[in-house]
């Protein structure tokens, strides 16, 4: 057996200290570590956005994170985004869309979609659909989850909209 | 005790309207817990040993140094099981192969172990020696005279067959001013379910076996296990926990699950199993590979006189429910349009490739695709536009097809003239065309199909039912417990929907029960885009009576007759509107009398049709769903590169019931199409799928999706919940078909195999491709 690391982080605003096996992902240590089983495994190589949360403020596919290197950060899963109020707003959006048939992606999405909304408030259509482009669904055909976001990330007033094009 | 005040706000009536899903808050928020998240305290991990060897002897197996892994429970394999008996729809296949391996996922042993690292690693120390056999990579090989037998009992290959016939062929023939022929190919794809498969099985002290699962059809597989276990199938339990996407994958039962069982029987102890995605990719079943010669003919004048479809199924190693589509390709063949001589033979091959089971559409993306590419090659052949021949040709209401469906309610000609009027069809068709020689290598193309499926249910077995307990609490509280499975669809949104219409409640005062076999009616799966239909009406059933019981309970109170009572606003009213008795409190005053009994039992079963005869002829659904679908592309020819810009579709669904998620299930199955068209493509080659993953395997991503005009044609079918029929399947259906006209109306060339990929487009275009040949295998 590979030899423990000793780590320390912040999950979801809390302070967590943990000993994880070197080769542990951050997704085995959220889902059978620590029971947050929002975080899904979709397929384990960053390809389908199933597993995505926030590392300082990053969206990472946690499938290919190691869990030591969560030491030091500051991690957040859809457990900690939908306490949020933007994250709320976010979840009544998904729920009043349509944007959730099976269920299984939804977690990923709006985890993604927070972060796309935090760093580009009042993305238009093309800016959100460039955003979750690494997170696959199966059910929905996309376009109401991309409404959701859309409606959860009305601009602010005066505000000019991010689009795809610009810098 | 306080009561909290019922402040109920109804709306006149709920259907039509948006309903949010019931489910997708706790989705939202990662609270649902999936398979993969259910901890048994005490359950062992499970994991398969898969073939390395596509088509193989297994000459020996060592399990020894695997059992002698600390951690390791059980190591068991064909020789531990010797009573297991074959599994799936052809009873063709044992869970773990004893002395041979038929295709690269067959199942050879299995660990139980504390974990599942532990488990892999056991995995690593099984020894399995082979020699390897001849592999039949192709129908043409398993066709070959002498070629091995795969199944003792099959001497040539042939896994199933289906003949089917009406009219005269010859006369048909002989009544045609045009006949064109061609040869259509349709590819791999598999289903792609976001959760990938998993079950958890755990025996009690008494032998009664609890099976987590993801099954589409749980009362069906209870009768398997059992079989298979030689238990009485009373002793056995399934739970459905939340479903990560079905999409018919989950109709049949794979050796996965019979294996868990069989280490939970072993080791006494809970067995939790799932699958990896490369796993899922190779071991779960796919879209059925079809290769199909279309012969058909027209009058002058644009009458369709006759098809001849000859089609051969590569079936893979084992038999699923891939093998009998064309129960569905023929309803398409046959009755799409009217069309008076018919024939059509088909045959399924096994071979040492993966094998096919049921998937959304279930044959009929395939049957769509050369029927509707044959629509517009005669209408261009006769000087027609492809929807004036397609007019000419549609069904209409009140129908008998020669088949024997019978067409109560069709709106396919609505269907044709709303799409094509929303799209601009004939002037786009013509401008298009007009720009095949213009220095601009970037084309535009625009393409129709029309498809034709089941919407009442189907008489797959020899009856389609569904039963429904509803119980009324003192709160007015309704919990509906229902036979219907959800994977993710939305039937336990309109199952509530429908019983709230029927009893003037609002969505929160019901709670769905769906997913325990202890519990619920009998059901026979969701499948056959059946779930609304049939669980809508045994939905509608229990809560009529139920409305029918409280109102009798009022009239008498009050003195009125019960058709002068309503249930509005959680109120029982009078035809005035007045509101006459609080439902809560009333049902309290009936729950503390001895005469409220508010709990309601009904079945539905369709009752028009028939199961079909030995001639495949009979009316196999109480409706039928039509749609037209419209497809605008454009077409890089210098790069093959094809963009699904819009669809326009206009779909006969009998009446919207719950607006959102019909359009979920609609914009869902389009882009499904779309993946099946233009990106999906699963790489068999000798046996061995080359992308197991979401890298190789595209998926549509959201930047691909095409604009989306919905419109819906509301027929009203009369046996319908409301008037509604089924679209599950519908709107995947017409999407490959419509590309590949689009693509001949951009470049003048008809591609007839899938997918439409860069390469294939490309070297098709350009000279660089033969179109497929038919081989009679």
């Amino acid at each position: 057996m590979s030899a423990n690391c000793d780590i320390a982080f912040t999950l979801n605003g809390v302070k967590r200290e943990l000993s994880v096996p070197a080769g542990m992902s951050a997704l085995a240590m959220l889902r059978e570590r620590l029971g947050l089983t929002g975080t899904k495994y979709g397929c384990g190589e960053g390809e389908c956005g199933a597993c995505t949360i926030l590392v300082d403020g990053m969206s990472v596919n946690s499938c290919l994170l190691f869990a030591a290197d969560c030491d030091g950060r500051d991690v957040v899963t859809i457990e900690g985004v939908v306490q949020s109020e933007a994250g709320e707003r976010l979840r009544s959006a998904f729920v009043a869309s349509g944007a959730v048939q099976c269920g299984f992606c939804t977690p990923g999405l709006m985890v993604q979609a927070s972060h796309l909304i935090e760093q580009h408030p009042g993305a238009d259509e093309a800016a959100i659909r460039r955003g979750i482009e690494g997170n696959l669904c199966r059910c929905t055909g996309y376009r109401k989850i991309v409404d959701a976001i859309a409606s959860a990330a009305k601009p602010d007033p005066g505000q000019t909209p991010f689009s795809e094009g610009q810098p | 005790m306080n009561e909290p005040a019922k402040t109920w706000s109804v709306p006149d009536s709920l259907i039509g309207k948006r309903i949010p899903k019931m489910d997708a808050p706790d989705k939202a928020s990662g609270r649902t817990r999936y398979i993969q998240d259910l901890e048994i305290p005490g359950a062992l991990h499970g994991k398969i040993l898969r073939s390395t060897r596509v088509h193989a002897r297994i000459l020996s197996i060592d399990t020894s140094a695997a059992k002698a892994l600390a951690g390791v429970h059980a190591v068991i394999t064909a020789a531990d099981v010797p009573w297991q008996r074959p599994i799936g729809v052809g009873r063709d296949h044992l869970p773990l192969k004893a002395d041979r391996v038929l295709s690269l996922r067959d199942e050879i042993a299995a660990v139980a172990a504390d974990s599942e690292a532990i488990a892999e690693a056991a995995l690593k120390l099984i020894r399995v020696v082979y020699e390897p056999l001849p592999v039949l990579a192709t129908t043409i090989a398993a066709s070959a005279p002498g070629a091995p037998r795969l199944h003792p009992d099959r001497p040539d290959n042939v896994a199933m067959t289906f003949d089917y016939a009406q009219g005269d062929l010859a006369q048909g023939e002989a009544e045609s001013d045009v006949v064109v022929e061609d040869v259509f190919r349709l590819h791999y794809v598999t289903h792609c379910c976001m959760g990938v498969s998993g079950v958890i099985a755990e025996f009690d002290p008494s032998g009664n076996l609890l099976l987590y699962s993801n099954t589409q059809v749980p009362f069906l597989h209870k009768r398997e296990f059992a079989e298979l276990l030689g238990i009485d199938p009373g002793r056995i339990r399934i739970i459905q926990p939340p479903i990560g996407g079905g999409f018919g994958s989950k109709l049949d039962i794979y050796p996965f699950e019979p294996i868990a069982i069989f280490l939970a029987g072993i080791t006494k102890r809970p067995v939790k199993l799932v699958f990896t995605r490369e796993e899922e990719f190779i071991a779960s079943p796919t879209r059925q590979p079809v290769l199909l010669k279309l012969r058909s003919g027209c009058r002058k004048d644009g009458t369709l006189t006759f098809r001849d479809v000859e089609t051969v199924h590569d079936n893979g190693a084992y038999t699923s429910w891939g093998a009998t589509t064309p129960f569905v390709m023929m309803q398409t063949i046959s009755s799409l349009y009217r069309v008076p001589h018919c024939k059509y033979r088909t045959v399924a091959v096994y071979t040492n490739n993966p094998y096919a089971g049921s998937f959304r559409g279930y044959g009929n993306l395939q049957a769509t695709f050369a029927v509707e590419a044959h629509m517009d090659k005669l209408a261009e052949a006769v000087g027609m536009d492809g929807l004036a021949f397609r007019l000419k040709n549609a069904q209409h209401p009140g129908e008998v097809t020669p088949q024997g469906m019978h067409f109560k309610s069709c709106g396919l000609k609505e269907c044709l003239t709303t799409a094509a009027q929303r799209s601009d069809f004939l002037r786009k068709q013509a401008e298009n065309r007009s720009r095949w020689n213009d220095p601009d290598p970037v084309k535009r193309g625009i393409g129709m199909a029309s498809m034709l499926h089941v919407g009442g249910g189907a008489k797959i077995y020899p009856s389609d039912g569904c039963g429904t307990i509803l119980k009324i609490d003192d709160f007015a509280h309704v919990t509906l417990i229902t036979g219907a499975s959800e994977i993710g669809q939305g039937s336990e949104t309109v199952l509530a929907q429908l019983v709230c219409e029927e009893l003037g409640l609002p969505m929160t005062a019901v709670t769905v029960v769906n997913n325990d076999t202890d519990i619920t009616p009998w059901d026979v799966g969701v499948h056959a885009s059946r779930t609304t239909f049939i669980a809508g009406n045994s939905a509608i059933g229990a809560a009529r009576k139920a409305k029918r019981k409280i109102l009798e309970a009022a009239a008498a109170k009050t003195g009125n007759r019960i058709d002068e009572l309503g249930l509005a606003g959680g109120f029982i009213t009078a035809s005035s509107g007045e509101k006459l008795f609080e439902l809560a409190k009333f049902l309290r005053s009936l729950h503390f009398s001895d005469k409220a009994d508010l709990v309601m039992t009904s079945f539905y079963y369709e009752p028009p049709s028939r199961h079909q005869d030995k001639q495949f002829k009979g009316d196999v659904s109480a409706a039928y769903a039509w749609a037209t679908q419209v497809c605008e592309i454009e077409l890089d020819t210098e790069t093959g590169i094809v963009r699904l810009l819009k669809v326009t579709g206009a779909h006969d669904v009998g009446r919207v019931l719950n607006r959102l998620g019909i359009e979920g299930q609609i914009e869902g199955g389009i882009v499904m199409g779309q993946g099946y068209a233009l990106t999906e493509d699963l790489r068999v080659e000798a046996g061995v799928i080359r992308n197991p993953n979401f890298r190789d395997y595209k998926l549509v991503t959201a930047p691909e999706i095409p604009e989306m005009d919905i419109s819906f044609i509301e027929t009203m079918d009369g046996e319908g919940p409301q008037g509604a029929k089924g679209v599950g399947e519908a709107p995947a259906i017409c999407i490959a078909a419509a590309v590949a006209n689009a693509i001949h109306n951009a470049t003048g060339t008809r591609i007839t195999a899938l997918p439409f990929a860069p390469e294939n487009v490309y070297r098709a275009l350009h000279g660089a491709s033969e179109p497929p040949v038919w081989n009679a295998a």
